[in-house]
C-alpha cells in the first residue's frame, strides 16, 4: 500500500500546493492556479486547508480540502475494549456529504475527491460557503439574530431528511446498538482504572432505561451538534464533519444536539444554544423523520453528555499514556467534571 | 515544602501571568490557542492548591457517611463507583446523587468554574 510522505526538502503547504495544482488541472484545465492555502485550525484526526482555485478563464472557485493527516496518528487502543469505533474513511464521508445534499439537506457541493499516493493522504473538496461555523458566534453574534430562531426547526428538518435515505443507498458503514454501544463505552472508561462514580451513576440509569433508545436504523450523523453545522445570516447553510457517521438509532443525534457543551453558556436554548426541542420535532417530521417521542430524545441527551464525558476522558489519557502528548488534551480530560455535571442534573 | 515565597503557587501564578501578559501578545493560530490552553491549566492549578484540601475533605466525609466505611479517597472512589453498578446503592438513589452532584460543583469550581454561568 502506498503511504503518502511529507518530502522535508518541502513545507507541507509546499508539498500541498504542488498535490493540488495536478488535481485541479485534471477538473478544471491545465494552468489552474492556487491562491490563499492556508490550513484551518481543527482536530488531530483530520487536515482542513482552505483555498481558492483561479481558473485560467479568469473565474475563481472557493474550496475547502478535507484529507487524513499526513502525520500518521497513533490509534488509541483500550486495554480489553473490543473494536467499536464508527469513524468512517475520508472518501465515504464526502460521499455521504453528496447524499445528504441529494435528498435536500442544505450542503456545500463536493465536487470531486482526492486520491491518495506517495504525495498525499485521501480527502475531498467542498466549496466553500459563507457562513460561520463556530458554535459560539452562532450563539451570540448579532449578524445571526434572525437566523437563530429559524436553527431548531431547520436542523430538525436536514436530520429528517438524511435519517431516511434508504439504507441500500448508503456505502458500507458500522453499526452498533445501543446496548452495546453502552457497554463500549464503560469498558472504555474501565480501562482507565480510575473509578468514576459519577458516570457510573449515569450507565445505571440508562441501562434501567435501555427500552427508550428505540429499535430504528438510519444513518446518523455522529457528531450532529453546534459546531459542526455552517450558517448564514438566514440560517442552516450546511452539516459538516460526517466523520463519525455510522448506522445507529437516529435519535441519538437529536440528542446530541441538546447536550449542554455545545449550548455555550446559553443553557436555556437546550438545542444547540439557540432553540427548543419542539421546535426541532416539528422540523423533524416536516423533513419526513416521523414523530418521536421527547423522552427518546431525553435518553439520547443523557447517552450523548456521557458519551462525552467518556471522549473527554479519552483525550485526557491519550495525553497521559504518552500516546500524544499535548496540553490540549490534557486539559480536555478536566472537562470531563463538565460533562459529569451536566449529567448529574439530567438524571434523577 | 519550604516556607519561602515565592511559593509554589505564587511561581504558578508568575508563569500563567508571563504567558498572559508576555507570550499571547506575541503568537498566533495553534500556538495562541495552546498558549490560552495552557494559561487554563495553571489556573486550574492555582485553584486546587488554594481549594483542593477542604474539598478533599468534604468529600471524603460524605462518602464515610454512605458507605459507612472508612478508606483514602481513591479507595472510597472506587467502593461508591463498585456498589452503584452492582445495584447496591439502588435505595439510597438520593443520597448519591446530592453526594455526586456536590462533588461533580467542586471539580467545575476547580476546572472551569466559568462553566456554571448562565449567559443570553
Amino acid at each position: 500500500m502506498v503511504e503518502a510522505v511529507q518530502d522535508p526538502e518541502l513545507s507541507a503547504g509546499e508539498q500541498l500546493a504542488a498535490v493540488l495544482r495536478d488535481r485541479l488541472a485534471q477538473e478544471y484545465g491545465a494552468g489552474t492556479e492556487i491562491e490563499g492555502l492556508v490550513r484551518l485550525s481543527g482536530g488531530a484526526s483530520r487536515e482542513t486547508w482552505s483555498f481558492d482555485a483561479l481558473k485560467t478563464d479568469g473565474t475563481r472557485q472557493p474550496l475547502i480540502l478535507k484529507r487524513d493527516p499526513m502525520d500518521r496518528q497513533v490509534e488509541k487502543k483500550f486495554e480489553g475494549v473490543p473494536e467499536g469505533r464508527l469513524n468512517v474513511g475520508r472518501l465515504v464521508e464526502g460521499r455521504l456529504l453528496q447524499l445528504a445534499g441529494e435528498v435536500g439537506v442544505p450542503m456545500p457541493k463536493v465536487p470531486f475527491f482526492l486520491e491518495k499516493d506517495a504525495r498525499t493522504t485521501e480527502g475531498f473538496f467542498t466549496h466553500r460557503l459563507p457562513g460561520e461555523a463556530l458554535g459560539r458566534r452562532i450563539v451570540r453574534d448579532d449578524a445571526y439574530a434572525q437566523a437563530r430562531p429559524r436553527l431548531a426547526y431547520q436542523i430538525g428538518h436536514a436530520a429528517g431528511r438524511f435519517h431516511t435515505i434508504p439504507l441500500d443507498d448508503l456505502p458500507r458503514m458500522r453499526g452498533l446498538p445501543a446496548a452495546e454501544e453502552l457497554l463500549h463505552y464503560r469498558a472504555i472508561m474501565d480501562s482507565f482504572h480510575q473509578p468514576h462514580a459519577g458516570f457510573e451513576y449515569g450507565f445505571r440509569w440508562l441501562q434501567e432505561r435501555l427500552e427508550l433508545a428505540g429499535e430504528r436504523y438510519a444513518l446518523c450523523h455522529g457528531d450532529f451538534r453546534n459546531g459542526n453545522i455552517l450558517v448564514d445570516e438566514d440560517g442552516l447553510v450546511g452539516v459538516l464533519d460526517w466523520e463519525s457517521a455510522h448506522l445507529g438509532n437516529p435519535s441519538s443525534d437529536l440528542g446530541w444536539m441538546c447536550v449542554r457543551s455545545w449550548r455555550y453558556g446559553y443553557h436555556d436554548n437546550v438545542v444547540g444554544g439557540f432553540g427548543d426541542v419542539a421546535d426541532m420535532l416539528d422540523g423533524y417530521e416536516a423533513g419526513g423523520g416521523g414523530w418521536i417521542d421527547p423522552e427518546e430524545i431525553y435518553f439520547w441527551q443523557v447517552f450523548g453528555t456521557l458519551r462525552w464525558g467518556i471522549l473527554c476522558m479519552i483525550l485526557g489519557f491519550t495525553h497521559l499514556d504518552g500516546e500524544q502528548r499535548t496540553v490540549e488534551y490534557a486539559v480536555i480530560g478536566r472537562r470531563a467534571a463538565e460533562t459529569e455535571y451536566d449529567l448529574l442534573q439530567l438524571l434523577d | 515544602m519550604p516556607t519561602d515565597r515565592p511559593t509554589a503557587a505564587e511561581l504558578v501564578e508568575a508563569v500563567r501571568e508571563f504567558l498572559a501578559d508576555h507570550v499571547t501578545p506575541n503568537v498566533e493560530g495553534q500556538l495562541a490557542f495552546h498558549t490560552r490552553v495552557a494559561i487554563n491549566a495553571l489556573a486550574i492549578v492555582e485553584r486546587t492548591m488554594a481549594e483542593g484540601d477542604a474539598m478533599d475533605a468534604a468529600e471524603l466525609d460524605r462518602l464515610r457517611d454512605l458507605l459507612g466505611q472508612d478508606g483514602g479517597l481513591g479507595e472510597m472512589n472506587a467502593a461508591l463507583s463498585k456498589a452503584i453498578r452492582s445495584g447496591e446503592m439502588d435505595d439510597k438513589r438520593t443520597a448519591v446523587l446530592d453526594h455526586l452532584r456536590q462533588t461533580a460543583e467542586d471539580k467545575i469550581a476547580l476546572a472551569n468554574p466559568k462553566y456554571l454561568i448562565q449567559r443570553g
